[in-house]
């Protein structure tokens, strides 16, 4: 995709993510909430990789340093798939750990850890 | 207009209608459904920036496994009666959409303005999201953060493992 | 995404329109060998149970399935009534297109004009990756129809097939540790050097060595999951779910459902085919170097029929033709075992499939490093460990009550459910 600037990634990037926002407040199904998240998280991944194409790297001196430059953004992507994948195997472990508990996931009614 | 222009405009005008379908489906599974549309197309956007191994890991972790963990989930739970668990408040939800708005305009005042206006066009080398070139840098300069996620992976496992195990 | 492709492919062939005519070549083949495949099934499966089969439309019954084709086009769609209408309607959509798309990476022969449509170096797993997503057809299927069976084939595929890709994943991931390259046609062409390494007049089909046999049987048995055949038909169990996830649906869409699990098959007897069979080497042999070895007896026209048979003009008949053998041993399996119980897939897949080639992947790592006399010295430390461990398990070793399958087994669902409701 030639010719797209670096701010249209970002717009949408910030779009995901204020999408992903508005879902966590508005939603009271726990399920949905994560999927927000997720949605968040990915707003982020986005935003990662178009920096990790479109930025320079003025700071480095050798040719592999900026090699490492480029490639940090895509790392930080590889590492948040990773941690949302285990995220999710234990997010969703709860969940269903508490609907067996007390049969109803409404998130305004899980408020056993209150003080 | 190019056609690499027209590609990313149709592509964006996906990811967002999908994401705001998230939020506004009062069907979790539809809601989830639409997440998958919104996985897919950002994939489809990784592949047209070049990032071959992230796209295709983007169709693997995310739709192939997330999603279909949490459509499972979902279902497992027969959470799929309409209009359950929608947040009724009006107050709520302006809110909720007031915090969106206010997030997008704090992004685009102090990061988009300056970026539009020093633009200098791609700069990555050629070849770079590769699967070669991103293994190669999993194994050099990012090997102990690849070692402590695979660490975090199995306890991840472990602990769903301990969480569905558990009788009460 | 033109750009991508282009990106990523050798220069030659490398325009829209040869892209186009890759294209066209793969999709007119699928579409019009599918009903021949499920003539086939058909006719097997009869000589299998001892009867005749369909013979009576056409010679030998060929054009049964243009019989059957004309009647589901005709027959009355029916819409149940408190269907989810707009997933109803996409479930079908949504089963073909992993069917179709799974073909992109698959190569047919030795000249990169024609075959395959893009030859990405994340071939590999953009099977993964596709075979993945074909779980959502039958999910959106047995979820839209609104019916419990239905549901339940739904849940079962979806459960199944993620349990069957890991160790899907983890055979292919051997086969990449090997080759060192995740493109498919790279894949094959390794395969065309002498065996082990060491007889020169035969080829390194990954099935010969001792690492790609074990990941081919267990890529072999993933593939039967994965497309839901039988004997790991649960998610369309005729005798308890009344066929599962399609149970709702009639005509058309119906033929479409069937379309793409038979586009599926095919397209995993090629995966196997081009991964572990030596591609579109008809056997095992080294047909430049038996040429030349003709030549050096002065028999040319055994020269040039080897070279022939090893050419590029024979290589797709060879590829289809192991295709069909895949779709062979697909209705064989289907002839000869019974469908397992669900707790017994899970075990399968979890407990047998995943840590033995998880265990193979070890094997492959050494064979490549050490050769085989040190593999053979791995091989008898581990069995050692292995009976160890069996014996050590084997007192005091209770049979697994899992709460997954107690929650899918729809016998134990339904009290699980009243369980609930209860209390």
């Amino acid at each position: 995709m030639e010719g797209v600037p670096l701010y249209a990634y970002i717009l949408l990037s910030a779009l995901m993510f204020a999408i992903g926002t508005a879902g966590v407040i508005i939603k009271r199904n726990p399920i949905i909430i994560f999927m927000c998240i997720e949605l968040m998280l990915n707003a982020a991944n986005l935003s990662f990789l178009a920096f990790a194409k479109y930025h320079t790297a003025p700071l480095a001196t050798t040719p592999l340093e900026a090699w490492n430059v480029h490639m940090t953004g895509q790392m930080a992507v590889v590492f948040v798939m990773a941690v949302a994948a285990a995220e999710v195997a234990v997010g969703l472990g709860i969940i269903m750990a508490i609907f067996r508990m007390r049969h109803g996931v409404d998130i305004d009614e899980m408020s056993s850890m209150r003080g | 207009m190019s056609l690499g222009v027209a590609v990313f405009l149709v592509m964006a005008i996906v990811i967002v209608l999908s994401a705001w379908g998230v939020v506004v489906a009062r069907n979790p599974v539809r809601s989830a459904l639409s997440l998958v549309i919104n996985f897919f197309t950002l994939a489809l956007l990784y592949f047209g920036m070049h990032f071959d191994l992230l796209g295709i890991s983007q169709i693997l972790v995310y739709t192939g496994l997330i999603m279909m963990l949490f459509l499972f989930c979902i279902l497992l739970l027969n959470l799929g009666a309409p209009d359950t668990l929608f947040e009724p408040s009006l107050f709520k939800r302006s809110i909720a959409w007031f915090t969106g708005g206010v997030l997008v305009l704090a992004v685009a005042s102090q990061v988009i303005g300056p970026l539009a206006v020093a633009d200098a066009g791609p700069s990555a080398p050629q070849g770079f999201g590769e699967a070669g070139s991103v293994g190669k840098a999993l194994f050099t300069g990012w090997v102990y953060a690849f070692e402590i996620a695979s660490v975090l992976l199995l306890v991840g496992i472990v602990g769903s493992i301990l969480l569905a195990k558990r009788r009460d | 995404m033109l750009e991508t492709l282009a990106a990523t492919e050798p220069a030659q062939g490398d325009s829209v329109w040869w892209a186009l005519l890759r294209i066209a070549i793969m999709l007119g083949f699928v579409l019009a060998i599918v009903p021949g495949l499920i003539w086939w099934e058909r006719r097997l499966l009869s000589w299998f149970q001892d009867r005749i089969g369909p013979n009576r439309v056409g010679p030998f019954g060929l054009l049964q399935p243009i019989a059957d084709g004309v009647k589901l086009f005709f027959k009355e769609d029916i819409t149940p009534a408190t269907v989810d209408r707009l997933l109803y309607f996409l479930a079908p959509a949504v089963a073909l297109f992993p069917a179709f798309a799974i073909w992109a990476t698959i190569p047919w022969g030795p000249d990169a004009r024609l075959t395959p449509i893009a030859d990405v170096d994340v071939a590999i797993l953009y099977i993964l990756a596709i075979s993945s997503l074909g779980v959502y057809g039958l999910f959106l299927g047995g979820w839209a129809s609104n019916n419990k069976y239905s549901l339940l084939g739904g849940l079962r595929s979806a459960a199944q097939m993620v349990s069957y890709e890991l160790a899907m994943g983890v055979a292919l991931a051997c086969v990449i540790l090997a080759t060192g390259s995740l493109r498919l046609t790279e894949v094959v062409n390794m395969q065309f050097e002498p065996l082990w390494g060491v007889v020169p007049w035969m080829q390194n089909w990954f099935i010969l060595t001792p690492w790609g046999f074990v990941a081919g049987i267990i890529f072999l048995i993933t593939m039967v999951a994965e497309t839901n055949r039988a004997p790991f038909d649960l998610p369309e169990a005729e005798s308890e779910l009344i066929s599962g996830f399609h149970t709702e649906y009639s005509s058309m869409k119906f033929a479409v459902f069937f379309m793409g699990e038979y586009a599926t098959m095919l397209a995993f007897s090629g995966i196997f085919a081009a991964v572990f069979l030596g591609g579109w080497s008809p056997l095992p042999l080294n047909w430049e170097y038996l040429a030349l070895r003709a030549n050096d007896a002065s028999l040319p026209w055994l020269a040039s029929t080897l070279t022939f048979i090893g050419g590029p003009i024979a290589a797709p008949i060879w590829m289809v033709g192991k295709m069909f053998g895949g779709i062979t041993f697909y209705v064989w399996l289907r002839a000869t075992l019974p469908r397992l119980r669900y707790d017994q897939l899970m075990n399968v897949g979890w407990k047998y499939l995943l840590p033995i080639a998880a265990l193979n992947f070890v094997v492959v790592a050494i064979w490549m490093q050490f050769g085989w006399f040190a593999l053979l010295g791995a091989l008898v430390v581990l069995f050692l460990l292995y009976v160890n461990v069996v014996v050590f398990l084997a007192r005091g070793r209770r049979d697994g009550d899992d709460e997954m399958l107690t929650l899918v087994n729809p016998q134990v669902h339904t009290e699980k459910t009243i369980e609930v409701s209860r209390s």
